[in-house]
């Protein structure tokens, strides 16, 4: 589904991200795991087109290396950026209406289906979206890029900084968005939840990658995680 | 006296309410690009040029309506084809372009239409005064002017605030990353937002015309105010415009009504000026005369007491 080969990008003249390849496939969970500042964001930024990316990415076979940031999200791609990039001066509700590319095409996602789960946001439907909690922002960004009904979500580290109840809310959102037949390319840092979900992970080291396997594999191999995961 | 507060209080906000078709634009665009666009007021001189001579063979009312168009689709390309690909050359570059397409247009204004003032006049069915107060008349085309800005203003907040582009827009102009991600063509709002703004002015333009006077130094003399107004307002802030637009408007309307001096200040102080002090033409002047400074003085005054303007958020 979303195919990765080689790609570099700079911030300025520094060098980012070199040679970077990796795949995602119709309905799998992949996470892409690493220690902080080795160019996980970056990589997902540069297939969504904020960075410049140098090399290819075929998204279903289509090159998307080069596109416009709205012409990849309208392709099938979502992206929930690291930050909780919520529209501060706007109400929850507001900011899942911006989540919808195209208010004819109905998606596998409604606005009700989002309240279901989290009845905090329905409480807070009118509420701005700057005062919720860090929490109720990580919900609402991810719910945002699902009202856009994306095929394949890229989530960056939407478990950091959150208390432990609030991260199994996050799980549990992203085993429903897998059941519901989208695929999911998940950032983390932390090892659990990745671990619990994904059909595959890659690790990477400083601007590539250095591992590919399975929860179980990458369970088994203590070499990888105290060389590339653990502080 | 009664009816000299009475005038001035509807010439100030006709007055009021045309600056603030001009400024709404002009700030909207500030919020977009970061940085003033200088042309702005020429959008609104090219409206009333092509107004004129849009009137001279189909009349008026299909001027009314064509010229604003025709300015929003010149101010579109301009955006499209000009400040997009300037941009990329940083905010200085943006600015010097849009200072030299003021000239340009001035230029080409004179050009094509010479220097001497248009005989751009309202139609003939707004020609008569709508009605006589304390022998005083209000002129019908005041109160058509009226009219078409508030309803203007009522559309542009209907829009902003209520409808889904509206938000689209909001969105693009505070985080214009994350809103193209989401799937929007920001460039294109962007674009869109350039030419309306454009064709708003053409608006004030087209309306103001038949008024102020249709001559080559019409940009020039509303510009400045403009941009008083949207500093004053607070650079980006739409409330902040409106109620500058007003400020000013009557500011302007009213020092020019009250014909009061520094000494007739003075005097109501119970300090007498000798007339023959090395001061006195100092003393003598009067409130019509300093009307045009006034609104720079606010904007002196914004600048030191609160330099985000009356409404900004901005730290510049
Ligand atoms: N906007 C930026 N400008 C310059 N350097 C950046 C920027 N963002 C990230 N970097 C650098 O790029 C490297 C990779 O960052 P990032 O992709 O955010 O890492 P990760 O998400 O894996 O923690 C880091 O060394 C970081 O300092
Ligand atoms: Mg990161």
């Amino acid at each position: 589904m979303l195919e990765v080969k080689d790609l570099h990008a700079y911030y300025g003249k520094s060098h980012i991200l070199q040679g970077v390849t990796f795949n995602v496939k119709e309905g799998e969970i992949v996470s892409l795991l690493g220690r902080n500042g080795v160019g996980r964001s970056t990589t997902i930024k540069s297939i969504m087109g904020e960075v410049a990316p140098q090399g290819s990415i075929l998204y279903r076979g289509r090159q998307i290396a080069g596109l416009k940031a709205h012409e990849i999200a309208r392709c099938g791609l979502g992206y929930v950026p690291e930050n909780r990039d919520v529209f501060p001066g706007m109400t929850v509700r507001q900011n899942l209406l911006l989540g919808i590319k195209d208010m004819k095409v109905e998606g596998r996602w409604k606005m009700d289906d989002m309240f279901d789960m989290f009845p905090n946001l329905r409480n807070r439907a009118d509420v701005d979206a700057g005062v919720l909690s860090g929490g109720e922002q990580q919900m609402l960004t991810m719910c945002r890029t699902l009202m856009g009904d994306p095929d394949l979500i890229m989530i960056d580290e939407p478990t950091e900084g959150l208390a432990p109840k609030i991260v199994e809310q996050v799980g549990d959102l992203l085993s429903e968005i897998a059941r519901r037949g989208v695929s999911i390319l998940l950032v983390e840092q932390k090892l659990a939840i990745a671990l619990k979900i994904s059909h595959r992970l890659y690790v990477m080291g400083h601007g590539h990658m250095v591992y590919e396997g399975t929860p179980d594999e990458l369970k088994a191999n203590e070499q990888i995680r105290k060389e590339w995961l653990e502080v | 006296m009664s009816e000299l507060l009475f005038f001035s209080l509807l010439n100030g906000i006709v007055t009021g309410l045309l600056l603030f078709m001009l400024a709404s634009g002009l700030t909207l665009i500030f919020s977009m690009m970061g940085v003033l666009n200088f042309a702005h007021a020429s959008f609104y001189m090219l409206g009333a040029y092509f107004a004129y001579t849009i009137s001279l063979y189909v009349g008026f009312w299909l001027g009314l309506i064509l010229a604003p168009l025709l300015v929003g689709v010149l101010g579109a390309l301009v955006e499209r084809y000009g400040l997009r690909y300037v941009h990329r050359w940083g905010h200085v570059a943006e600015l010097i372009f849009t200072f030299g397409l003021a000239f340009l247009i001035e230029e080409v204004v004179q050009f094509i239409w010479g220097k001497e003032t248009k005989a751009y006049h309202e139609p003939e069915i707004l020609q008569f005064s709508l009605f006589t107060f304390f022998g005083q008349d209000f002129p019908a085309y005041k109160a058509f002017m009226l009219l078409v800005s508030i309803a203007i203003f009522i559309v542009l907040l209907l829009i902003l605030t209520r409808s889904r582009i509206g938000l689209i827009i909001q969105a693009a102009i505070t985080h214009p990353n994350m809103t193209a991600m989401l799937g929007h063509n920001v460039p294109l709002v962007f674009m869109g937002v350039f030419g309306v703004g454009c064709a708003l002015a053409g608006l004030a333009g087209v309306i103001a015309g038949p008024a102020l006077g249709t001559f080559p130094g019409m940009a020039v003399v509303l510009g400045s105010i403009v941009f008083v107004i949207v500093v004053v307002g607070g650079l980006g802030s739409l409330t902040g415009a409106f109620v500058a637009s007003l400020l000013i408007g009557l500011l302007q309307t009213f020092a020019i009504a009250l014909d009061y001096s520094v000494s007739d200040l003075l005097a109501v102080l119970n300090i007498s000026v000798d007339a023959e002090s090395a001061l006195r033409d100092l003393w003598a002047l009067s409130l019509p005369q300093v009307a045009p400074i006034l609104p720079y003085l606010l904007l002196v005054l914004i600048l030191i007491f609160r330099p985000t303007g009356l409404f900004g958020k901005r730290e510049t």
